[in-house]
């Protein structure tokens, strides 16, 4: 006889224990439509971005890895901050679009933003029947912001 | 009425449309018997929508779907092997019915060699998986194909070894006389007459033995080599489609209850029941009969929705080395003990 047919027979009967466990145990599903999903509080779900703080240094679209991230700006004058002083320059937010058909979710821009201008939100239902409707523009992922859980506290 | 139904042609055409009835339906329910229970076993839920309630219409909605898709054929295929490979699988597969006894009356033929015959006709469907992978023209529908045949060599002997040793202890092949000879009075026990099917007679062994090579000629898990998806696609069925499929998968799910039906007959009784008078047992026989066949089809689904699947060399191993042995020790035994007794 061939020496490595084995007959694993406490295991196959154990397994046999455990689907019939699981055929009488409630499956742990939730049927998403008719019941709404909870996520996790940190859950990754949409991007958004609080434009106050963004100083468009570019950080973000230049880091994504599918280039979803679409920043356009200019340079606005300011009066100098004392007088006789030389006037300045701000950096001024003209379009900031995520198209959420190419993000994969990774993260890299909210890590690498300086100025904590992007924050993840767990919102999730943002579908569209068209694809064009996916790219988000400034005003959307502004909407978003209100849902961004608060940060946890820092540790002491 | 009765006057009426006496008619030779009559009885064939109610016989055959109610065979059809049984395993066409029979293999639906069985279908949706395996999506819901392999999915709560993989603690999912399955089927939910289609038909409103618990996905009933599930089977029935997969199977208009296959009938409308086209029934493809490779350039190289044998078209006539090709096209006549899902008939004989599903005709040997009808036709284990003819001799499998619902009732005393209720049976298409009480055939002498009704044991033989069904060895015989279940074999035949192997023709049909060994036709399907040869004139496919596609390396993986060989392999399955020849795979399958090697499959029935190995197994068709414990198969039929095991059936000699109820045929020894009935001593008759009529499946009829089978069930009658499992339903005779063995002793009486404070007036009540006990009689017991023959897994209880020391078929034990027997119909263990039977079981394991009855899932093997399915090949379905944990001996379903000739369709190892991860190595050969879907061996012998990779190039069918369309309305052909649909034979091959419902004559799979309807020799499942076949086979089960044979095992019910040969081990657990028939239509027969303790305790069921018998003038009764043309009306409820189908019942008990139906009843039986369903706990083993639950078994064969238990044991595919957990078990792994065997390699080739320790699947001949198991049947070469260990069934056909045990099946002969089993027929000597049995033999011993009716001579003695």
């Amino acid at each position: 006889m061939a020496s490595d047919v084995r007959f694993p027979f406490p295991g196959l009967f154990k397994g046999m224990w455990v689907t019939l466990k699981a055929l009488f145990t409630k499956a742990p599903v939730t049927m998403y439509p008719q019941e709404q999903e909870i996520p996790v509080p940190r859950a990754r779900g949409v991007i958004s971005l609080d434009v106050d703080n963004c100083t468009v240094c570019m950080l973000c679209a230049r880091e994504c890895p599918d280039w979803c991230i679409y920043i356009e700006g200019h340079k606005e004058e300011q009066p100098p901050s004392k007088p006789g002083g030389k006037p300045r320059a701000r950096a001024t937010l003209d379009r900031f679009d995520i198209d959420y058909s190419l993000c994969m979710y990774c993260g890299i821009c909210v890590e690498v933003c300086p100025f904590d201008a992007l924050h993840w939100s767990p919102e999730y239902e943002y579908s569209e029947e068209n694809v064009s409707l996916m790219l988000h523009d400034k005003e959307r992922l502004t909407d978003w912001l209100a849902t961004v859980p608060e940060p946890p506290a820092l540790e002491t | 009425m009765m006057d009426f139904l006496d008619g030779f042609w009559i009885q064939l055409v109610l016989k055959l449309v109610g065979i059809m009835l049984v395993v066409l339906t029979g293999a639906l329910v069985v279908i949706y018997a395996e999506l819901k229970i392999g999915s709560h076993m993989q603690t999912r839920i399955g089927p939910y929508y289609a038909g409103g309630r618990w996905g009933w219409a599930q089977p029935l909605a997969d199977g208009l779907k296959f009938l409308q898709k086209e029934d493809l054929a490779p350039d190289g295929a044998d078209r006539t092997v090709y096209g006549f490979a899902p008939y004989v699988v599903m005709m040997s597969t009808i036709a284990v019915f003819v001799v499998v006894p619902f009732g005393p009356d209720l049976v298409g033929a009480d055939l002498d060699l009704g044991a033989f015959f069904l060895l015989a006709i279940s074999s035949l469907s192997v023709l049909g998986v060994l036709m399907a992978g040869w004139s496919s023209a596609n390396k993986y529908s060989l392999m399955g194909g020849l795979r399958a045949a090697g499959q029935l060599i190995a197994y068709e002997l414990p198969l039929v070894l095991a059936v000699v040793a109820v045929v020894i202890q009935a001593g008759t092949m009529s499946l009829n006389g089978i069930v009658d000879a499992q339903s005779q009075t063995l002793f009486t026990v404070a007036g009540f007459d006990v009689s017991l099917p023959y897994i209880l007679q020391g078929q034990i062994i027997g119909f263990v033995i039977f079981m394991v090579a009855a899932v093997a000629e399915l090949s379905r898990i944990p001996f379903d080599m000739p369709i190892a998806e991860s190595e050969l696609t879907m061996g012998y069925l990779t190039e069918y489609s369309g309305i052909r499929f649909t034979m091959f998968f419902l004559g799979e799910y309807a020799s499942m209850i076949a086979l089960s039906a044979i095992a019910a007959t040969l081990y657990l009784g028939g239509y027969a029941a303790p305790g069921l008078p018998s003038n009764l047992a043309n009306f409820a026989g189908p019942g008990v009969l139906l009843l039986k066949i369903s706990i083993l089809v639950f078994f064969i689904i238990w044991i595919r929705w957990t078990w792994p699947r065997l390699r080739e060399d320790q699947l001949q191993t198991l049947a070469w080395t260990w069934l056909i042995p045990l099946a002969l020790v089993n027929i000597a035994i049995i033999s011993v003990f009716k001579v003695v007794f």
